[in-house]
């Protein structure tokens, strides 16, 4: 069969090659690090690279979870996630409401002041937090690593902007009939803004999972240990083991990725409306 | 009948603090305090956190960090970090967004692929890249002796962990870039489009005639954006050197010198002076963003 390259058809395939070699660019790395996965010492460290692994074993995944403990960071890290969103979501929804729906002496002033923290970066808070956190005798445990984050300003302004676009008239007829604040916030303003809060919390779920800075200032040991820094700490134990430290990272990293493309639209959506965290 | 009505005045004054309060009160002590304090620690000479002591308020803190050869070689390693990722991956993203933004077959998968760097831990990748920019078996060295380059010591030698950590930036902070490119293209009335296509406009043209133009408000936000990242560059760092400032210690960024100042050298003073520094290079971006903003305002682009 001939196919006739027009001008449309040649352009075409420029594109779907450039697009191809750029999604190349950027799965590569976590293609190479599931394959170095599985790969025996020796096919890892040969040159030229060895793209395929003779046989796939998870011997390298057991081997990491013996070499460190990798199942409790892991159990951390879902502690801490869990405990970070359910906190998070609860402050932010309450007082998106207060913002957007109730009047109250001094609120544009405080939002006002609220916006120009927003600006503040996190870095420049760690040397007082990290101070009350070992006041507060919650050094090296998991409440350490949740709390500086229950508040989110970012987050609570993107839901007071959702709330600000439900009509007010919905908000006075509910008061009329007799609904109380409270019952109208969790029956018809939460429902209403469920794809904002169901994005809040995914975007406050991957910060907090991929959280780095933070507990390398705050926890100690294993006990309250995330995996970000577990892997980091494991580096110094397997540092010339690259198939261990790339077993590893796939425990890091695969639940996310298993997230993202289960959940790919509110996540660019969150991040195209404001951006991550941090 | 009066009295229940006056209870019920007293408590609609106070039920919007009740709301209020879970959010503020984590606010105020996690944020609000820890900002004010750290200005005050900065001016305050041999802080002692435990004891709250110091000798006296002064700039001696400034004085110290700012003739410290690490955070002025951090402060230049981080200027140059900046200058290259920003622009850099700013100009691949406009690319490769202008490509996602045409009709294709497989959009979802190409997104995906993407994007996908964006949800990953830096830690993990991090190890990743170091991997690859392994001198002996490194991929990164296969691919360029297949060119006839010789094999480069990215993440062992001083000279080269520079370029190491920015290319690893640039492609990290690239998905969060298209993302924000595209969201900005789409946001483009598809008339004007339609009209350079039946005068018969190259793409070539369109792409710069129109789609740049009409885009520049959002490129210029994402570069501010990612400019204030870049100054924070810290967790990029971390992975690539095994928790080390570059193989030698020669790579020091502003923020692991907070972590040196503080963790190491345990003088909160000085990392408290870092962290106001570092904080007026950001507010200096904010203005510049803010004055331009008004200005392209007025000039009607939007």
């Amino acid at each position: 069969m001939k196919v006739k390259l027009n001008g449309q058809s040649i352009s075409k395939f420029f594109i779907y090659l450039f697009l191809i070699l750029g999604s190349l660019m950027m799965i590569f790395p976590f293609v190479w690090m599931i394959l170095t996965s599985f790969k025996t010492h020796a096919e890892a460290i040969t040159f030229p690279p060895k793209f395929w692994p003779a046989s796939f074993s998870f011997v390298n995944y057991r081997e990491a979870f013996s070499m460190a403990p990798f199942g409790k960071y892991f159990i951390n890290s879902v502690i801490v996630m869990l405990l970070s969103v359910l906190t998070t979501t609860t402050t932010t929804i309450l007082g998106a409401f207060a913002f957007s729906k109730m009047k109250f002496p001094g609120r544009s002033i405080i939002f006002s002041i609220l916006l120009s923290l927003m600006m503040i970066p996190f870095e420049m808070l760690i040397i007082t937090n990290y101070t009350t956190i070992v006041k507060i005798k919650l050094y090296n445990t998991i409440p350490a690593l949740v709390l500086p984050f229950v508040s989110s300003i970012f987050y609570t302004y993107i839901l007071k902007n959702f709330f600000d676009t439900v009509s007010d008239s919905l908000y006075y007829s509910a008061r009329i009939d007799g609904a109380s604040n409270w019952i109208y916030l969790w029956r018809i303003m939460v429902p209403i803004a469920k794809p904002s809060i169901f994005t809040i919390i995914l975007l406050n779920a991957l910060s907090s999972w991929n959280s780095f800075m933070w507990p390398l200032y705050v926890t100690s040991d294993a006990k309250s240990r995330t995996l970000p820094y577990g892997l980091q700490v494991f580096t110094t134990e397997a540092a010339s083991y690259s198939e261990y430290l790339m077993a590893a990272s796939t425990i890091v990293v695969l639940p996310m990725i298993i997230l993202f493309i289960l959940t790919r639209k509110y996540i660019v959506n969150g991040v195209s409306t404001g951006g991550l965290k941090g | 009948m009066k009295f229940s009505q006056k209870r019920r005045d007293r408590f609609s004054k106070i039920e919007p603090w009740l709301y209020l309060s879970p959010f503020l009160i984590f606010i105020i002590i996690f944020t609000l305090y820890p900002v004010i304090n750290v200005f005050t620690i900065s001016f305050k000479e041999n802080y002692s956190y435990l004891r709250g002591t110091f000798k006296a308020l002064n700039f001696e803190n400034y004085k110290y960090v700012l003739t410290d050869d690490k955070f002025t070689s951090g402060l230049k390693n981080t200027a140059l970090y900046v200058l290259f990722v920003v622009p850099v991956s700013t100009a691949i993203a406009l690319f490769f967004a202008n490509l996602l933004n045409k009709k294709v077959r497989g959009s979802a998968i190409f997104q995906t692929a993407f994007f996908l760097p964006m949800v990953t831990s830096v830690t993990a990748v991090g190890l990743i890249w170091r991997l690859m920019y392994n001198q002996q078996y490194g991929i990164i060295n296969w691919l360029l002796t297949k060119v006839g380059i010789e094999k480069i010591g990215w993440v062992t030698e001083s000279r080269w962990s520079l370029l190491a950590l920015i290319i690893f930036g640039t492609w990290n902070i690239l998905p969060f870039t298209i993302i924000i490119l595209l969201s900005g293209m789409q946001n483009i009335n598809e008339t004007y489009y339609t009209v350079a296509r039946v005068d018969g406009a190259k793409p070539a043209r369109i792409f710069f005639r129109i789609t740049v133009p009409l885009l520049s408000p959002t490129i210029f936000l994402v570069c501010i954006v990612n400019t204030i990242s870049c100054f924070k560059v810290f967790s990029e760092l971390y992975p690539l050197f095994y928790g080390k400032p570059g193989p030698y210690f020669n790579l020091y960024t502003v923020v692991y010198y907070i972590r040196y100042a503080m963790m190491e050298k345990r003088k909160y003073g000085y990392a408290a002076a870092a962290a106001v520094i570092l904080f007026l290079c950001i507010f200096v971006v904010t203005l510049l963003e803010l004055y331009l903003k008004k200005r392209m305002g007025r000039k009607g682009l939007k």
